[in-house]
């Protein structure tokens, strides 16, 4: 397999980078501080020493016994990125990417936040290097992540509500763009997933492929074979990509990226970008895309605020063409319920981003054979969602 | 010769500047743009912009982002935005640009955009958010058909890239005045005259300054430094406040005529 991207930040026919002049050198700039980094070996020995002692990397791989013993087929096993630091894997991005901005000198960062989570680990890498962070965030967002907003601004970080469009990540990166057009001089955009212009799907995919190397020697410790399935969740894609780029090699090793289903595919109010789109350009890439006719970015609608984006890494528009990774959705319901199974059964609550991908696994498990082994990314945990789910569940806290 | 290229040589022997004026298509509906565009051309707007209406604009202010909404709530499209410039062209020749996110060409697929474009009348075309480095496909389709390509330089724009840039834009060459989004102050002066004098250098088009011009004096002095003087969210801010007064058309011309006469009571640079 050749290296992607390509250096037009290529993922065959997605990918690129569509931005405005003014942030052209910007991405210029960025692309080639994190080329030189990349490379440098006192660089990447900081990143993997703040992974270690901050993040607390390597996270564990858990056997999930009841679990498996429940849905009666494969063995299933729990990457645990819901015990990083501030509690799902976005952190590894981040202090990559503040690493990154200490190097070019910039003293401000700006990030947006869909779940919250990005925000979170942002304004935590900031703080520890005393930066100054804004995070841009839809305050529909805002109203069901309320706890992770107090959270980010207990840390420091002016968090900004976004009213335009759906009120949701969309436009809280439409926002941030926008004002890093502005304060492009002084400011680093830290993005949260594999999104936007190149060099950022690449960058991040980097920094989070960190899972999937941990995965690999994790699982051939413990089953001495590689796995049979790979299973995560698909919002922008980063902790999907991060688990699979080490297997992307090994042809047996099957991988499902689950997307937000919502209210179903055929509701129209879901955010399955590889069932309801086509190819578009949002936020600097060409991608897989939900859009009308005329090519307006639709609306989406997902419980997950982690997964409700209406474009998808241009890298996994890459492999869904190629066929190298599966993508299905999964329904609001269908993720609440396999959030109550995981706490029940094995006393861990998933994000209810993640808890996407367990209901996946509720239903690929049973028919596979019990000496067959599923690795599910458990990219972050649930207390975020708490109060959403008291909600839903009519319950007054 | 096209409408574009004719315009800016006979401003030039008059000795004038490019009253370049920005509305967003379908704000508030597309039968009020065709009459926007005739009292503008009338009050003395040498080439019109109709921006084309996008969810999610990330180079436009508040004013211009507002318009959006109001153009795509009352069902604005780009192929109902092309009917309307086929219907203006029966009224008038004044130059008519596009400005439109790149999505909503590639919907329509670049080929099929320029020929269409160009078969209704349209004389040339801004992508925002479309560096030259992606602007292949398109440079290539709008040859074809005749559609010029307008690209557009910034502040923070290499000396390599002011090279690049200059040579590649058809029509004219625009400038962005200010690091930033449209609607925003326009503050360094002297960074736009040092900006713009080394791009004329460069380019084999006229070069054209946007973003940031507000008022009358504004425009005056941009006359001074460039070969035009693009006004935006200045304009589409009157539309939005008299959207429902029944002499919106007159209302904005006025707008324009005192921009124009600011350009003209300057001599030329």
């Amino acid at each position: 397999m050749q290296q992607l991207p390509d250096h037009h930040g290529r993922f065959g026919a997605y990918g690129g980078r569509y931005v405005p002049e003014t942030l052209m050198p910007a991405i210029l700039e960025l692309e080639q501080a994190y080329e030189k980094v990349r490379r440098d070996r006192a660089f990447q020995a900081e990143f993997a020493d703040y992974l270690k002692r901050f993040v607390g990397r390597p996270t564990s791989l858990y056997y999930a016994e009841r679990l498996t013993k429940r849905l009666g087929g494969a063995k299933i096993y729990l990457k645990r990125e819901d015990l990083c630091h501030t509690g799902a894997h976005k952190i590894n991005n981040s202090i990559g990417q503040v690493l990154l901005a200490r190097r070019m000198k910039k003293q401000r960062v700006i990030a947006e936040t869909g779940a919250g989570q990005h925000g979170v680990a942002t304004a935590t890498a900031a703080a520890m290097f005393g930066m100054a962070c804004v995070v841009y965030m839809g305050t529909e967002d805002m109203e069901r992540q309320s706890l992770n907003v107090f959270r980010m601004r207990l840390l420091g970080a002016t968090v900004t509500g976004v009213e335009a469009g759906s009120r949701t990540l969309k436009d809280a990166i439409n926002e941030a763009m926008r004002d890093w057009t502005t304060n492009v001089r002084t400011t680093n955009y830290i993005l949260g997933s594999v999104l936007g212009p190149h060099p950022y799907p690449m960058m991040i995919r980097d920094f989070q492929s960190v899972i999937g190397r941990e995965v690999r020697k994790q699982i051939l410790t413990e089953e001495g074979t590689l796995p049979d399935y790979l299973v995560a969740c698909v919002g922008g894609g980063s902790n999907s990509i991060g688990l699979f780029h080490a297997f992307l090699k090994d042809r047996h090793v099957k991988m499902v990226g689950v997307e937000a289903g919502g209210l179903g595919v055929e509701s129209g109010k879901h955010a399955a970008r590889f069932a309801g789109g086509r190819p578009g350009v949002l936020h600097g890439t060409m991608t897989y895309l939900l859009q009308d006719d005329d090519g307006q970015v639709n609306l989406t609608h997902s419980v997950s605020a982690g997964l409700d984006y209406a474009a998808v890494g241009p890298e996994h528009s890459f492999y869904h063409d190629a066929g190298r990774i599966q993508y299905t959705s999964v329904t609001d319901d269908e993720a609440l319920a396999a959030f109550d199974l995981l706490a029940r059964d094995e006393g861990i609550m998933p994000a209810l981003e993640s808890a996407h991908a367990v209901a996946e696994v509720v239903k690929l498990a049973p028919r596979l054979k019990k000496k067959q082994v599923i690795i599910v990314n458990l990219s972050g945990r649930g207390d975020k969602d708490v109060q959403q789910v008291a909600r839903i569940k009519g319950v007054t806290l | 010769m096209n409408r574009l290229d004719d315009t800016f040589q006979r401003l030039k022997a008059e000795g004038q500047k490019a009253l370049i004026a920005y509305i967003m298509a379908g704000d508030p509906s597309l039968q009020e743009t065709e009459a926007l565009v005739l009292a503008m051309e009338k009050s003395g707007a040498d080439i019109i912009e109709l921006g084309v209406p996008f969810s999610d604009p990330i180079a436009d202010g508040p004013v211009i982002q507002k318009a959006a909404e109001r153009a795509l709530r009352s069902g604005t499209t780009l192929r109902k935005i092309l009917r309307t410039v086929a219907s203006l062209r029966s009224k008038t020749q004044v130059p008519l640009v596009l400005m439109a996110y790149y999505n909503s060409i590639y919907a329509m697929g670049e080929a099929a955009f320029c020929r269409l474009a160009v078969e209704a009348g349209v004389d040339g075309v801004i992508v925002p958010d479309m560096p030259p480095e992606e602007a292949g496909p398109l440079e290539t389709a709008a040859v074809q058909a005749g559609l010029k390509t307008i690209f557009l330089l910034a502040p923070t724009s290499t000396p390599a890239r002011r090279a690049m840039v200059a040579k590649r834009s058809r029509g004219f060459l625009y400038y962005v005045s200010l690091t930033g989004i449209t609607g925003a102050k326009l503050t360094n002066l002297e960074e736009v005259r040092r900006n713009v004098t080394k791009i004329r250098q460069a380019a084999d088009v006229p070069v054209a300054v946007g973003f940031g011009i507000a008022t009358p004096q504004d425009a005056a002095q941009v006359a001074g430094i460039a070969d035009g003087v693009i006004v935006g969210s200045a304009i589409v801010r009157q539309v939005g406040e008299h959207a429902h007064d029944s002499g919106l058309p007159e209302r904005v011309g006025q707008f324009v005529r005192s921009l124009k006469a600011a350009m003209a009571a300057l001599p030329a640079a």
